[in-house]
């Protein structure tokens, strides 16, 4: 394989940052000027000094033609991750042949990326003995697995008397209540290991005082909370796939153990979400044989990146699995074969009424689903009074924009890259309407992020 | 929430809001309909909402369109190469606000920049990426004088998305005509109708642009509606016939000397006196000849000056202000406005048929002197008059050029501005070579970009006798800013041995050394961005 010729974007180098910060300070060294013997080599690593304020240059080395992104090594005392002088190779590189040649790769650099890959196979190798030896000790795995259901048994059952005792003082109490009382059970939900149930309760806390039309929306909440109880309880009952959804629902951990596709899979938006102590990074993919759409995700403590970074409009070639359960997009990276290079691929897209559709036959298996991944093709932005919609060219139809959507910056990227003329649009679509992540230009061109 | 066009099942509607109702009340007060025997009210409710809630969401249609704008006009010019566009991303990515340092560091200041990439990229030609224009936008709002280059770069889509984005409202009162500048007989009437009905501000930019381009048009339109304007606009109106001024334009201006407000009048006289040949600069020049003559009773020629008496009614009817500041006396505020009224050219007559550089070289009796020369420093800036420019600049190596003298620093700088671009540079190199870097900073502001290879050099010399000097390079922080925006990238090069850091000197400041290698190698480091610039947007 060789990565000569095939250079990222300045974008896509700087979705790699861990923050603003970084992403400033990288871009500053994203010139010739502090770099020398600088240099990349057909197995896809980078390399080159870049003068600081010290005596000696730092030692700057990426490995990009490593699985799950690309892997970083500085000399320099940065704890970012990866650090500005990382980026700012990246960048140069990016850039230019001129400033980064092909070339061989300095000692300390090729000692570097050959450690790495050697640990990384010996990490396979041992991955699959253990695999093949199974977990140590079965029984003591099942009765932890038993006692933990039942205490999420004993959370959705008190889960499920709370809601019964709102709605017989009615919802309008409820705005009263205030956030207090969601908190408390939001907490008991944490002892009782349901994850799941917690989060679910705490955004109910937030509802009423989300504006206008809050008693439909915390009604459809607590109907949907009180389906997830009810699911729980008599789960035994239920279709595997559908007890499978349940249970990653209400907050089990669950492993991929979907067969491993490999496919050319093209990295269809990348945006993180962040509360008080995780950061939350989503991935989506789109696998450009198997046409299957799946999402990656990858947590960071809070304030810390996400390690796994896939610029968007890239493919890489590799094997995703999918996680149980009915409608269920999410997938674990595994093995990859080569590197994210540049590609020409593009999701096949559909119209407004078809991904309006597509949403309501996913609720089917999973009707806690709030948006599935879909691509809209030849659609318009249009301002429809205070909101935005996405019309297809072809039809008297549209789809408005999420609430979400229409605050982020990434509407006007739209707006710019359209100007009124169809695009394609990948995005989330929902009961809430559709988010907008990543666009294409009618004619050729790259993905323009928008989240 | 998407609309629903049409309910999966025509009871449903009214069934859910029988289900909110009684949840908003509570079950206590209100029995839910229906529900399965052996649950209780709220279970039955919290099932029936769920079916509901479920199956509104499953039967989502898309809404009706609303009614779509217009597209974008297309933009004709070629696309950035790839490098390019990518560099702009940077630039445009490196916002104020984000982290802002202390010193500064060895990196290049990314939104100084940009101008200079704006500037390269709109005589290339290029159209800027559509993705780009928000940023474009968001930068040029926050930045007026990134504003010209950043709208002409972004061409006829950003107008056309200023349109929907209220933030960028400003894109449309700085171009010309909101985006669609007329052009052609054909758009006669749209010009008459936008002069006509337009806004304040839409109307200035029209005239300003229609008057650069066909100056006589300009005013010719302004007369159509001139006695019917408010005073101040005549004034801003005015003031846009500063652009292409010429001869044509004396009988407008004759007019205005008699208008009803005073500014408007000042401002038509300050025009006219521009114009050398017109009735009122002849009748300025006989004014201040009167008050100007060589006395030849002392030893040596010298300048004799006799300020005006009064103001009459005819000086007052040319533009004279009659009340002087506070502080000033009457009589040299209205000498000071005769002088710098009346035509250069007609001096060397009346003083003895000497040139101007004589004329400045002769003494001047009695404290004159400084009033006479800052007169005709303004007259030459105004009248844009070389010859007596480069006589009141002086040698560039005088010692009074660098520290008190008849001209100030601010005036020389404005001399300087009527000469060619490298004229100018080798004014300003033989300034720097004599006084050093510390005056420099005004003069440097007024040549042409980038610096002229014997300015540069004088510049970088400077700079290097600075650090052996042992000063700290933050005293010289100023200059070297706009040596990072405005030396030439191929004297890059030049600069190689002086990014080592020397050996402390005994008498040095501490760690001077030091600071200076960083700032010089702060300095090659964005000459070389800029080298890189320019080649990216040079590719094919």
């Amino acid at each position: 394989m060789t990565l000569q010729g095939v250079r990222w974007t300045a974008d896509q180098v700087l979705a790699l940052a861990p923050d603003d910060a970084s992403r400033k300070a990288g871009s500053k060294l994203g010139s010739a000027g502090p770099w020398s013997e600088a240099g990349s080599s057909d197995e896809g690593t980078v390399w080159g000094l870049c003068r600081g304020s010290g005596s000696r240059p730092y030692q700057t080395v990426v490995d990009i033609a490593d699985a799950g992104g690309p892997a970083y090594k500085c000399s320099c005392p940065s704890r970012k991750f990866p650090c500005k002088h990382a980026l700012g190779l990246l960048l140069l590189w990016a850039a230019s042949d001129a400033t980064v040649p092909p070339g061989q790769a300095p000692d300390w650099a090729e000692q570097w990326v050959a450690g790495r890959r050697q640990r990384t196979a010996e990490k396979k190798a041992a991955g699959a003995a253990g695999s093949a030896s199974g977990s140590a000790d079965p029984e003591a795995a099942r009765r932890r697995a038993e006692r933990r259901a039942e205490r999420i048994t004993a959370g959705a059952t008190e889960l499920e008397q709370r809601l019964a005792d709102l709605l017989r003082g009615g919802l309008a109490a409820a705005e009263q209540a205030g956030y207090g009382l969601w908190e408390e059970a939001a907490a008991r939900m944490v002892d009782a290991q349901a994850p799941g149930l917690a989060a679910r309760v705490r955004e109910l806390g937030a509802i009423p005082s989300s504006g206008p039309g809050w008693p439909v929306r915390l009604l459809e909440e607590c109907a949907l909370l009180h389906l997830l109880d009810e699911g729980w309880l008599r789960r035994e009952g239920l279709p595997d796939e559908l007890a499978a959804t349940v249970r990653s629902r209400v907050g089990l951990p669950v492993s991929a153990d979907g067969p491993p596709v490999r496919d050319r899979w093209l990295v269809l938006a990348q945006y993180d979400t962040a509360d008080a102590k995780l950061t939350t990074r989503r991935i989506w993919l789109h696998g450009a044989d198997c046409g299957r759409t799946a999402l990656l995700l990858s947590y960071g403590a809070a304030g810390r990146a996400p390690e796994l970074a896939l610029p968007v409009g890239l493919a890489l070639d590799a094997e995703v699995s999918a996680y149980p359960g009915a409608g269920q997009s999410r997938a674990a990276l595994g093995e990859q074969f080569a590197a994210p290079a540049p590609t020409r691929i593009r999701p096949p897209g559909v119209t407004t009424a078809q991904a309006a559709a597509r949403y309501g036959e996913a609720l089917r298996d999973d009707p806690w689903l709030e948006s599935v991944p879909v691509t809209l093709k030849d659609v318009i932005p249009v301002p429809d009074g205070e909101v935005w919609q996405l019309v297809d060219a072809g039809a008297d139809s549209a789809l408005p924009l999420t609430p979400v959507a229409r605050t982020r910056p990434g509407l006007w990227r739209l707006v710019a890259l359209s100007g009124g003329a169809p695009v394609t649009v990948f995005g989330e679509c929902g009961h809430r309407g559709f988010t907008p992540l990543t666009a294409w230009p009618e004619s050729e061109g790259e993905a323009v992020t928008l989240c | 929430m998407i609309r629903t066009s049409a309910p999966v099942e025509t009871p449903a509607a009214g069934a859910w809001e029988e289900l909110v109702t009684t949840a908003l009340l509570g079950t206590d007060r209100r029995t839910p309909p229906g529900g399965a025997p052996g649950r209780d009210a709220p279970s039955a409710l919290l099932d029936a909402a769920a079916v509901q809630t479920v199956r509104r969401r499953a039967g989502l249609r898309p809404a009706p369109a609303a009614k779509r704008p217009e597209p974008a006009p297309a933009d004709r010019r070629p696309p950035l190469p790839a490098a390019a566009a990518r560099r702009l991303a940077v630039l445009l990515a490196d916002r104020p606000g984000a982290a802002a340092g202390g010193r500064r560091s060895t990196m290049p200041d990314l939104m100084e920049l940009l101008p200079q990439w704006l500037a390269a990229a709109n005589a290339r030609g290029y159209a800027a990426p559509p993705e780009a224009l928000p940023a474009l936008l968001d930068a040029a709002r926050g930045r007026t004088d990134l504003r010209p280059a950043a709208l002409a770069f972004a061409g006829p889509r950003a107008l056309w998305l200023a349109k929907l984005n209220p933030d960028w409202r400003f894109a449309l009162r700085a171009t010309p005509g909101g985006g669609a500048a007329p052009h052609g007989p054909e758009d006669a009437d749209r010009i008459r109708a936008r002069w006509e009905e337009g806004l304040f501000a839409e109307r200035v930019t029209l005239l300003t642009a229609i008057r650069a381009r066909r100056p006589a048009d300009a005013r010719e339109l302004l007369a159509t509606t001139w006695a019917t304007e408010r005073a101040e606009d005549r004034l801003m109106f005015l003031d846009s016939l500063r652009t292409g001024l010429g001869p044509d334009d004396e009988p407008f201006l004759e007019q205005a000397l008699a208008d009803r407000s005073r500014n408007v009048r000042a401002t038509a006289a300050e025009l006219l006196s521009a114009l050398p040949a017109s009735a009122l600069a002849a009748r300025m020049a006989a004014r201040a000849g009167a008050c100007v003559a060589v006395d030849h009773t002392h030893a040596t020629p010298t300048i004799v000056v006799e300020a005006p008496h009064e103001c009459d009614a005819g000086m007052e009817r040319d533009g004279v202000v009659p009340k002087a500041p506070t502080g000033r006396g009457e009589r040299s505020w209205w000498l000071g406005q005769l002088l710098e009224a009346a035509p250069l050219r007609t001096w060397p007559a009346r003083l003895g048929g000497r040139t101007p550089q004589e004329i400045v070289a002769l003494p001047v009796a009695d404290d004159w002197q400084g009033e006479l020369h800052a007169a005709w420093c303004r007259a030459a800036v105004r009248q844009r008059d070389a010859q007596w420019a480069r006589a009141l600049l002086g040698p560039p190596s005088a010692p009074e050029a660098g520290g008190p003298g008849a001209v100030s620093l601010a005036e020389r700088a404005k001399l300087l501005g009527t000469l060619n671009a490298a004229e100018r540079a080798d004014w300003v190199a033989g300034f720097i070579a004599t006084h050093g870097l510390s005056e420099a900073f005004q003069l440097l502001g007024v040549c042409a970009v980038p610096w002229a290879a014997p300015l540069g050099r004088a510049v970088v010399d400077a700079l290097n006798i600075a650090r052996d000097a042992g000063s700290y390079p933050w005293s010289f922080s100023g200059v070297m800013g706009l040596a990072e925006r405005c030396l030439d990238p191929a004297e890059a090069s030049r600069l190689d041995g002086l990014l080592a850091v020397p050996d402390e000197a005994e008498d040095a400041s501490p760690g001077a050394g030091g600071y200076w290698a960083e700032a010089f190698q702060r300095l090659v480091t964005t000459l070389r961005l800029r080298a890189a610039m320019a080649e990216e947007l040079d590719a094919p």
